[in-house]
């Protein structure tokens, strides 16, 4: 009897060691995720709550401006949807187009520098430091530094000009086609770097394959480069895309008050402007949850597994 | 594989075709891959380029393909001029050492590929019998990640053979898998080989696969081809001493022609004579250099008599390798002598033993007096 207590004592011992070792590889995990959670709760999850319950404040009659109280007034959102909805279409209208631009620029800047420059890493590396480069510089300077390529006087605007696609008292500043431009260079390197780390994982021999299995060039790309740098085009178009859609430095730097004003310059002049907080956190929401629904869209319908 | 061949194949057999490379030279800045290379495959042969890495026989293979422009010279297949064609444009095919497959696609895909680029309306019909005739007809629809290496190196060749190639290049495509299944898939290329009629070009370094599955066989050294013939010729008649010792061992011996009676060449080597068929011999006058295969000599402890040539030495090493001992003797002014003897019996020598070796004065070979000794002997 003594015996059978001390052996089970024993074991008892034994695997209460093991639970413990256990327990601590499991609380090794906890601490290490610990930091980020604790950041993301208090800087992201906790704002959200609040920006959520803002967004349902009420104007308590005869109340004075910024004044407002908690409430639960769904119709804030149908009031600044139906007052706001063109901006909202056209944030993502031009993020749509610089995306499409970006992609169509960087892909062959990424191409070029990841496949073909692959055998010479000197004037690869330069021309990887030339594409991150401008990341140095203050963003608003870059955008500055647009209106200037494009003002009047500019080289750009005279040429067109010269050549008579831009009417002698036509303006390249302060145009959608400005705001765009604008986008489409800030978040061009979203694009180039996502695909570069794709193509520059590419093994050419694959190519080498299809043409010895009849593929021409066009077809190889095709067929082979364009399908297997998929992930590549897919991370980058979403990088830029989103931030792109939410963006208000170049529309209110590089547009005008007509046709170019974007969702987050109503936000911002919602908030800071005309002090209604409750609006400008409604439409907060309403962009979040629109990016949100779009880019679920678009992950099911070309989403590739390494990302889902 | 060999029994659904046949019914999987097309009727029209498209048999394969002459190829021809004239004074075709390969240069990489400074480095001279290939030099001046000379060659005619004729229609139908499975032919093996032999040689160490860096002797330039994947180079020649890919200017074949259409994957490197020679800096000179010219190439042509079944008579037609294909220097300048791009790869996509030839008749020719690969299966690739790294298999090369698209991850992307199915297997069957992959199969698919060349016969969708020729527009081919059968192309998916066309690559399932293609799996089916590599017995992988069941795997169709998973990725090449998914595969053995052994099956991505069927969907290699079905994905390269469904496109009936009048030449079908083969880079090593076996350099990848383990001795077991190696030796199956050389018999099975063999196979498909005589049965569709293809010209095969099948580059490699191993000179025991070269031997059992090509007709002919080029030795390649140093960008120029050494010797090329049927493999049983080339192993008993090296008329180099690369090919001596990169095609199988042998025993070489320098030595000075001192005379010559019905045929057989007299040289003296370290004060002794041995025999030689004089035309056996590359050269037969002056310093040449004896070769036999070590398969031929006779290992003994007494005399053999005045027939054979014999030189006489110690036993320095013994290794038993199962069906075979291998002895190594040391014969004084001459070297190291390596034989071997089947293992029946009592063993003949062991180390330290005084003993005989011995030949029949045809078996030995004469190469040119100034090659180097250990040319192409492997590391």
């Amino acid at each position: 009897m003594t015996q059978t207590i001390t052996k089970s004592g024993l074991s008892d011992l034994r695997s209460k060691d093991e639970i413990r070792a256990e327990r601590r590889k499991g609380r090794t995990g906890v601490y290490l995720v610990a930091p980020g959670l604790l950041v993301l709760a208090l800087f992201f999850a906790l704002p959200v709550v609040v920006l959520l319950a803002m967004s349902l404040y009420v104007k308590p009659p005869g109340a004075e401006i910024g004044e407002f109280v908690p409430g639960f007034e769904i119709g804030n959102y149908a009031t600044v949807l139906s007052a706001y909805w063109p901006e909202l279409l056209r944030s993502f209208g031009f993020a749509l187009i610089a995306t499409v631009l970006a992609l169509l620029i960087g892909f062959p800047m990424a191409y070029l520098v990841a496949v073909r420059l692959r055998e010479k890493p000197l004037l690869q590396g330069i021309l990887l430091v030339l594409l991150i480069a401008p990341f140095f510089s203050s963003f608003i300077l870059r955008t500055q530094a647009w209106k200037q390529i494009l003002a009047d006087e500019g080289f750009i605007a005279q040429t067109l000009k010269f050549v008579a696609i831009l009417p002698a008292d036509g303006h390249l500043t302060a145009t959608p086609f400005a705001v765009v431009a604008g986008l489409t260079y800030n978040f061009l390197p979203f694009m180039v770097l996502p695909i570069y780390a794709n193509l520059g994982r590419l093994d050419t021999r694959l190519l080498e394959a299809a043409g010895d299995l009849y593929a021409s060039p066009v077809n190889s790309f095709a067929k082979i480069t364009l399908p297997m740098s998929a992930p590549g085009i897919f991370a980058g178009t979403l990088l830029t895309f989103i931030p792109a859609a939410g963006d208000y430095v170049n529309a209110a730097l590089l547009g005008n008050n007509r046709n170019t004003t974007m969702i987050g310059q109503v936000i911002d002049s919602r908030f800071f402007k005309v002090i209604d907080y409750p609006g400008a956190a409604a439409l907060s929401f309403i962009l979040m949850l629109s990016i949100l629904i779009l880019v679920t869209i678009y992950i099911r319908r070309f989403g590739t597994k390494e990302l889902m | 594989m060999n029994a659904n061949l046949a019914p999987t194949l097309p009727a029209t057999r498209t048999s394969g075709a002459d190829l021809e490379l004239r004074a075709v030279t390969k240069r990489f800045a400074e480095f001279v891959a290939v030099k001046e290379l000379d060659l005619l495959v004729p229609s139908g042969t499975f032919f093996a380029l032999l040689g160490p890495s860096g002797c330039g026989k994947s180079t020649t293979l890919r200017m074949i393909a259409g994957l490197e422009a020679p800096s000179e010279g010219s190439i042509s297949i079944g008579g037609a001029d294909v220097t300048s064609l791009p790869s996509h444009k030839r008749p020719v095919n690969t299966v690739f050492q790294s298999y090369a497959l698209f991850p992307h696609m199915s297997v069957r895909e992959n199969v698919a590929f060349g016969l969708k680029r020729k527009k081919d309306p059968e192309a998916m019909a066309k690559a399932q019998a293609g799996l089916d005739m590599v017995e992988l007809a069941h795997l169709a629809n998973r990725k090449p990640a998914q595969l053995s290496g052994g099956q991505q190196q069927r969907v290699a060749l079905a994905r390269a053979l469904v496109n009936r190639p009048q030449v079908l290049l083969l880079d090593e495509p076996l350099g990848a898998l383990d001795m077991k299944l190696r030796r199956q898939m050389q018999l099975e290329l063999k196979t498909i080989q005589t049965e569709v009629g293809l010209t095969f070009i099948h580059v490699t370094h191993d000179q025991e696969e070269a031997m059992t599955m090509a007709d002919v066989v080029a030795v390649m050294n140093e960008g120029r081809i050494e010797q090329m013939g049927p493999p049983r010729e080339l192993y008993e008649l090296p008329r180099t001493a690369f090919v001596a010792n990169f095609l199988g061992k042998s025993n070489l011996m320098r030595g000075e022609v001192t005379g010559q009676r019905a045929g057989l060449l007299e040289v003296d080597v370290a004060g002794r004579s041995v025999l030689l068929p004089e035309e056996r011999a590359v050269q037969a006058s002056g310093q040449v250099v004896v070769g036999v295969r070590p398969e031929k000599i006779t290992i003994d402890r007494s005399s053999s008599g005045a027939a054979h040539n014999e030189l006489s030495g110690t036993v320095i090493d013994v290794s038993f390798t199962g069906t075979t001992t291998e002895y190594l003797v040391d014969v004084p002014g001459i070297g190291r002598i390596g034989t071997f003897s089947q293992n029946r019996g009592q063993q003949p020598a062991a180390v330290g033993d005084a003993v005989y070796l011995y030949w029949e004065a045809d078996y030995s070979f004469g190469l040119a007096g100034d090659e180097r000794m250990d040319a192409g002997v492997e590391q």
